[in-house]
């Protein structure tokens, strides 16, 4: 018998050279991600970390103190070299000959804004000409004006100087700062909270009357009763409002009793009220523990407090807090719309061109810019349905807009319909991964189709639902554009949940880490002392989103456990 | 005509050879062939049968006026080769074919006097008088418990005593109980192949149908599951009426009392087991029987 002769095996079968390509494209796609998650990493870890006071002198005299930012070789233009001093240009060209024509420059923080103008400085290396690291450099954190760098020289109760020394001064400083902190606290809290209360109180008497008035007229008696309510309230609300005033008077006139008089690099006197004082250390006489203790504190600062500075100092806990909200809400809002539509889609729906079309503008959808949804959400949330609801339920508040204007829950809708056909197409892929015989097994029990579905079908395809569900959360919580139009706002004067009926607010403006982080790197005045922040708030949104996912894929996975095995 | 049929060679062979070559020509040319239908069932009382029952896939027909009775508490198999619409038979009693879009049927198939396929009958109804196993096991994603009561819990039976009850029953029934007693809870997807087949047949006897219809339930098995699930059928027998489609002649034999024989979407021979098995009429039954076709 003759036997056909076959081909030898060769390269092409084996496929050598399509292992070796797609391992390329592996590669390249982890280097890639892995590149970006370090490059977050290490700057976000890094920025909160407290490094050493550098004081330098110039030749031209000037003296600057602060944080070295970061240094860099750069070349200096052709113009650059006239404008030298002849002695300053031969140690710069003597500088620049070692280094391949390039100059070395430092950026410095310096601080102390409202004496110098300037938050950072730059300094070439060959004007310098003295260096170093003075034992009682202090870094001050304020409430206002950025940070201060100087050497504590005395300390100041109720106007007398009592400690003449840096060492005897910081320990005085030491000594009363943890009370008036906590008092500014407590007036903070009586600005916030109280006073918010009393403007509530009133707010709502108020509109109770305008509510009358518009229902009943001005001269009914019902209305004559909410104005007679209405003065009472507002009496009663300027008896606390002065209270309150006199117990932050008393609190400020504490505080007042204690300061701190500072020598600046440009040796200038300058004192510093206690009160406006966050957080202060000497920062050349630290050890690794007092180290990780500053940097421990700034951590559970910026996750736990309120921004200050425009952002770019302070803590996110808003920014977190609308995040998370803001995806939970949505999440609710798209995992029914998106699962009824895909089993419609996939259950109900006769196969034919109808069901292509609206499959294919589903799809669609996941490609439209996400600005364009927030366009849409701004037209038919906002101006839409919350004027009408405005006009409806808020009509003695206008003409301020309540749901009438971008806030949580128009945010939240229109994520939810911008993340849509990420669930409606995974759920539709789980429900067709369902086998068939599980169907028809149900069916042959004597089971509707309704009853299939929920009892069968459903929870056999929910771990496949949750998949798209987590894929719809990241996307969510991590977009920016559309939020800018539909509520967030760089600063929130209140968060969305809160202890006033009925303590979640949908209606209200918010704040969000990805518009955060936005901001803090494209809108900051200080935008050299933003863009670290950038990096720690980008590490915080992606562990909250790695978080939702972590938690998404265990229910997943236990799921899975639970309905599909590998029997056999 | 009752009398048995000899395949021998001679004259008499010859002829029997020729009307098969002549039937196979009608049957190739889509034409329909007579049933020779054996006499005995016509002594049996009849919970199923079908009349005239033609079923299309789309343009292609799958099954030519199909003409067979189940009788009441036996066991009725269904042989014949692969592809010839025994599966497609089977699924049509219960109407889980008409899920798919592109089926069409002609002719009526009758359950215990009532029509199946007459218009605006409640096919739900008609479901849960009957019991169905596939060829592969389908345990639902959830308890074994909650897989034996599937039926009644559709029902919306909510009372545990009746429930625990036809649990335990119906496990008894299908010769899983002593496996599965202590693991009621368990999931059902972690039962082996074979556990899960007899699962599947609990289930299916959990709502104590009038017919159960069963698609080579032992396919998936090895052989001392199969024989586990064939001592069963022998159990259930009597109960319940069996309609079974099996690959296996010896499992058709051990466990059928009546036989329907299959070949490309015609019902050729049907009549008692002994007899298809030992003195067919066709020799296309006869070649299959022996393996000698098919
Ligand atoms: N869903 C379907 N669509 C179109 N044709 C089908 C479909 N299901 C079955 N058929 C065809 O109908 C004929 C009968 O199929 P059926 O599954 O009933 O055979 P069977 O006798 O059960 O075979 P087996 O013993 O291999 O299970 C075959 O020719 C098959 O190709
Ligand atoms: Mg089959």
């Amino acid at each position: 018998m003759r036997r056909r002769p076959r081909a030898k095996a060769s390269v092409l079968a084996e496929g050598e050279p399509m292992i070796w390509l797609t391992a390329g494209g592996l590669t390249v796609a982890i280097l890639m991600i892995a590149g970006l998650l370090a490059l977050v990493t290490v700057q976000g870890l890094a920025t909160l970390w407290p490094v050493p006071l550098t004081r330098i002198r110039l030749a031209n005299g000037v003296q600057h103190m602060g944080e070295v930012a970061r240094s860099e070789l750069f070349r200096p233009p052709a113009a650059f070299w006239p404008s030298l001093a002849p002695e300053a240009e031969r140690r710069a060209r003597d500088e620049a000959a070692g280094q391949d024509g390039r100059l070395r420059r430092r950026l410095i923080r310096i601080g102390n804004f409202e004496i110098t103008g300037e938050h950072f400085q730059w300094v070439n290396d060959f004007e310098v000409v003295a260096e170093e690291q003075p034992e009682w450099a202090i870094v001050v954190e304020r409430m206002s004006w950025g940070r201060f760098y100087g050497i504590p020289i005395a300390f100041v109760e109720d106007g007398r100087r009592v400690a003449e020394t840096p060492q005897a001064a910081w320990e005085l400083f030491r000594r009363h700062h943890g009370e008036v902190a906590a008092r500014r606290a407590r007036r903070r809290r009586l600005e916030t909270r109280e006073i918010g209360a009393i403007n509530a109180a009133l707010e709502s008497a108020r509109l109770a009357l305008r509510a009358a008035e518009q229902r009943n007229g001005a001269d009914a008696p019902a209305t004559q009763a909410r104005r007679r309510a209405y003065e009472a309230a507002e009496v009663r609300g300027s008896n606390e409002y002065a209270r309150v005033r006199a117990e932050i008077a008393a609190l400020d006139a504490a505080n007042a009793r204690y300061r701190m008089v500072f020598r600046t690099a440009g040796d200038r006197e300058t004192t510093l009220d206690l009160a406006a004082v966050v957080r202060a250390y000497p920062a050349n006489q630290l050890r690794w523990i007092d180290r990780l203790g500053i940097y421990a504190s700034r951590w559970t600062e910026f996750l736990t407090a309120e921004p200050r500075e425009a952002n770019s100092e302070g803590g996110v806990f808003p920014a977190i807090f609308g995040t998370v909200l803001m995806t939970l809400i949505m999440s609710f809002a798209v995992a029914p719309l998106g699962v009824m539509a895909a089993l419609y889609l996939r259950e109900y729906a006769k196969a034919g061109a109808a069901v292509s079309a609206v499959r294919i503008a589903v799809n669609n959808l996941a490609g439209v810019p996400s600005i364009v949804f927030g366009v849409f959400g701004l037209g038919f949330f906002c101006y839409l349905i919350g004027a009408r609801l405005d006009e409806l339920f808020f009509a003695a508040r206008l003409p301020n807009p309540t749901f009438g204007k971008g806030g949580l829950l128009w945010a939240s809708m229109t994520l939810a319909l911008l993340t849509l056909p990420v669930v409606i197409v995974a759920t539709e892929e789980a429900l067709s991964a369902v086998p068939n015989s599980m169907r028809e097994g149900s069916y042959a029990c004597g089971a509707g189709k309704w009853q299939t579905i929920r009892r069968i079908v459903l929870p056999r395809a929910m771990p496949g639902i949750l998949t798209g569900m987590i894929l719809a959360m990241a996307r969510g919580a991590g977009e920016v554009a559309p939020l800018m139009l539909v509520g967030a706002v760089k600063l929130a004067p209140e968060l969305p949940l809160d202890s006033v009926f009925p303590y979640l607010h949908p209606e209200r403006s918010f704040m969000h880490l990805g518009f955060h982080i936005y901001d803090l790197g494209f809108q900051s005045q200080n935008s050299e002392a933003a863009k670290p922040m950038v990096f720690t708030t980008t590490l915080l949104l992606m562990a909250l989103i790695f978080a939702l996912n972590v938690a998404a894929v265990r229910l997943r996975s236990r799921l899975r456990r639970k309905f599909v095995s590998a029997a056999f | 005509m009752h009398s048995t049929t000899h395949l021998e060679a001679g004259p008499r062979g010859d002829t029997v050879r020729e009307e098969a070559t002549d039937r196979l020509a009608r049957i190739a040319a889509g034409e329909s062939v007579p049933t020779v239908t054996h006499p005995e069932i016509e002594q049996e009382p009849i919970v199923l049968e079908t009349r005239d029952f033609c079923l299309h896939y789309g343009p292609k027909q799958a099954l030519f006026d199909i003409n067979v009775k189940v009788a009441r508490g036996k066991v009725t198999a269904l042989i014949g080769p692969s592809g010839c619409g025994k599966s497609t038979l089977i699924r049509s009693v219960n109407r889980i074919n008409d899920l798919l879009s592109t089926v069409h049927i002609r002719g009526d198939m009758l359950l215990a006097g009532e029509s199946i396929y007459a218009p605006g009958v409640d096919v739900i109804g008609l479901r849960k008088r009957m019991g169905m196993v596939f060829q592969k096991p389908n345990p639902f994603p959830m308890s074994i418990y909650e897989n034996v009561v599937y039926p009644l819990r559709i029902d919306g039976e909510r009372n545990r005593r009746v429930l625990d009850e036809v649990c335990e029953r119906s496990l008894r029934g299908a010769a899983l109980w002593e496996e599965v007693k202590d693991r009621l809870q368990d999931n059902a997807l972690s039962l082996s192949g074979g556990q899960q087949q007899r699962l599947c047949i609990a289930r299916a006897i959990a709502a104590e149908p009038e017919i159960l219809l069963m698609d080579e339930p032992c396919s998936a098995l090895d052989p001392i599951a199969t024989t586990k699930i064939e001592n069963l059928i022998e159990q259930l027998k009597g109960d319940y009426s069996i309609l079974i489609v099996t690959h296996n002649m010896q499992q058709a034999a051990r466990t059928s009392d009546y036989t329907a024989f299959m070949y490309l979407g015609h019902l050729l021979e049907f009549g008692r087991t002994e007899t298809i098995f030992q003195t067919p009429r066709l020799i296309e039954t006869q070649d299959y029987v022996t393996g000698r076709f098919g």
